[in-house]
């Protein structure tokens, strides 16, 4: 009986040796399942809106639950923190706000890639969506918490009288970059935590780690000397491409360039790896 | 000119979590299932579907049959390329609709009218398609006013009748069924049959997994007979059907 399976070298999941996957074709479904995915954009429009509709149907002020606890929660931290860093609430209030907005968004996205494409298991042994499909999803539902969120932002800075920048402009084109970003991390971080099912359990770990790590509750500012801390943690650079702009000045040129440097390698990763996993990934959830 | 054809697919199903070393030999004969093998290391899987070739064209009505196991949902789901076979390869001319669970993705707090909407986009149509459709689904439901209410407040037979409206609504090239629609009530089901009856007339080609061999006689013009993962037999319905049951009652 095992004769049969002389093709099998490479574990269970045996790409047969007898006729090995015709890598151009891979390459080129994987790109047509990122682009009719996103092109989907009516479907997934409708389900990120109908995932935050859920937790808060029938609540009164719905979705706001979400900017209420935000805003509660910068507002006790900020006033906590201004106090032990000795520092001006003016400043402080403002930066403590756009981070935990920021990483709000940004923790969501690591974490809830993981769960793309095991949450969405039912839809995906089901149906044949593009599997890209249930990323977009994840990230939009996470850029409508964001937008939620921004208005705790605009009412500080009117509280605060910020005067408006035109640094202001550039927040939104970091913001887009970082959502490029989440879509490609929620490919490779999905379709490989539906393999080795440790993965959420260590990327919410990780994420634990750099929420300290990252300038978040304190200021960059702080380490003058050691900043290799800062420089070398990807984090950072997202944060300060849309939160130094808010803050009214213009963001390092260094950070930009970190950024585009992930969205093209992180970029260019992701689809080669979901051109290899793509069509795995029914198997595995 | 609709077709599906499979050449030579293989499917292996890994399992990741079952220490199933030791049942080895006791599992390698049994009546339902696969073959299991086992490669390289601890790691086991399902051969779910072994070289199985088969080809059909506009106008065939097939009914897969088979023990549990014997590969149906698996070959349907290749057919429906949600399974992309780990040899061989299927090819297909004509719009595809595989529905397997007819509730699928359906929102329980989200009122009926919306549920219709969403459904049919699962189903990969547009928005304005269904805009168009709408009108039509919503009176063959016969759900009336229950249409503005959320789901959670239908009866399993009301959710049944959404379901099986939006889901026949429109007619693919290709449609795929993994056992028939569960529906409703006496007075529903005639309507349902009818429906089902013009669906099945216009689409080229429609396959259907089913355990129930009346419903395969009256459905189905041919019939494709899977054990173990390969197909024994592929030919005219009753024929299929006669040896089918000669073999499973002796």
């Amino acid at each position: 009986m095992l004769s049969t399976a002389s093709g099998i070298r490479n574990g269970v999941d045996t790409e047969d040796a007898r006729a090995p996957a015709p890598r151009p074709s891979q390459w080129m479904r994987a790109l047509a399942d990122i682009a009719s995915g996103a092109g989907a954009i009516h479907l997934w429009g409708k389900l990120g809106w109908l995932d935050i509709a859920q937790r808060y149907r029938r609540s009164a002020i719905g979705p706001f639950w979400l900017t209420i606890s935000m805003g509660v929660m910068i507002v006790s931290m900020g006033a906590l923190f201004a106090g032990l860093f000795k520092t001006d609430i003016h400043d402080y209030l403002p930066f403590i706000a756009i981070s935990f907005i920021l990483w709000g968004f940004i923790a969501s996205a690591v974490t809830e890639g993981c769960t793309a494409f095991i949450a969405a298991d039912a839809l995906i042994k089901q149906s044949n969506l593009p599997l890209s499909l249930h990323v977009f999803r994840g990230v939009w539902r996470n850029l409508i918490i964001l937008a939620h969120n921004s208005v705790i932002f605009a009412l500080l800075a009117v509280y605060f009288r910020m005067t408006p920048s035109w640094t202001w402009l550039l927040a939104p084109v970091g913001a887009a970059f970082i959502a490029v970003n989440a879509v490609w991390a929620g490919l490779l971080l999905g379709a490989l935590s539906a393999r080795f099912r440790d993965v959420p359990q260590i990327a919410a770990s990780i994420m634990q780690v750099f929420f300290f790590l990252t300038p978040i509750i304190w200021q960059p500012a702080l380490v003058p000397d050691r900043t290799y801390i800062l420089d070398y943690n990807p984090f950072y650079h997202f944060l300060e491409i849309v939160r130094t702009p808010l803050l009214g000045q213009m963001p390092a040129l260094a950070s930009w360039a970190a950024v585009l440097a992930m969205t093209f390698s992180g970029g260019a990763a992701s689809i080669a790896f979901f051109a290899l996993t793509r069509r795995r990934i029914a198997y595995w959830v | 000119m609709t077709r599906l054809s499979l050449h030579d697919v293989c499917v292996n199903i890994p399992i990741y979590n079952a220490d199933t070393r030791s049942l080895k030999n006791t599992l390698f004969k049994r009546a339902v299932g696969g073959a299991l093998r086992q490669a390289r290391g601890n790691r086991h899987f399902v051969r779910a579907l072994d070289n199985v070739s088969l080809s059909f064209h506009t106008g065939d009505r097939v009914a897969l049959i088979g023990h549990n196991g014997a590969g149906k949902s698996t070959l349907l789901r290749v057919m429906g390329e949600i399974y992309e076979p780990v040899t061989g390869h299927v090819e297909r001319t004509g719009s595809l609709a595989p529905i397997f669970d007819v509730a699928l993705g359906f929102d329980m707090e989200s009122t009926g009218r919306d549920n219709i909407m969403l459904r049919g986009m699962y189903l990969g149509h547009s928005a304005a398609r269904m805009h168009a459709q709408f009108e039509e689904i919503a009176e063959f439901t016969e759900l009336g006013e229950y249409l503005a209410m959320p789901l959670r407040t239908y009866s399993a037979g009301m959710l049944m009748r959404l379901a099986f409206a939006v889901s026949t609504a429109i007619t693919p090239d290709i449609l795929l069924m993994d056992e028939w629609f569960g529906v409703g009530d006496a007075e529903f089901i005639q309507k349902a049959e009818k429906r089902i009856d013009s669906m099945l007339a216009h689409a080229g080609i429609v396959i259907l997994a089913t355990h129930d061999a009346a419903l395969a006689r009256r459905v189905c013009s041919k019939a494709a007979w899977l054990e173990g993962g390969r197909v024994r037999a592929f030919g005219p319905i009753d024929d299929i059907l006669f040896a089918y049951e000669a073999a499973s009652a002796a």
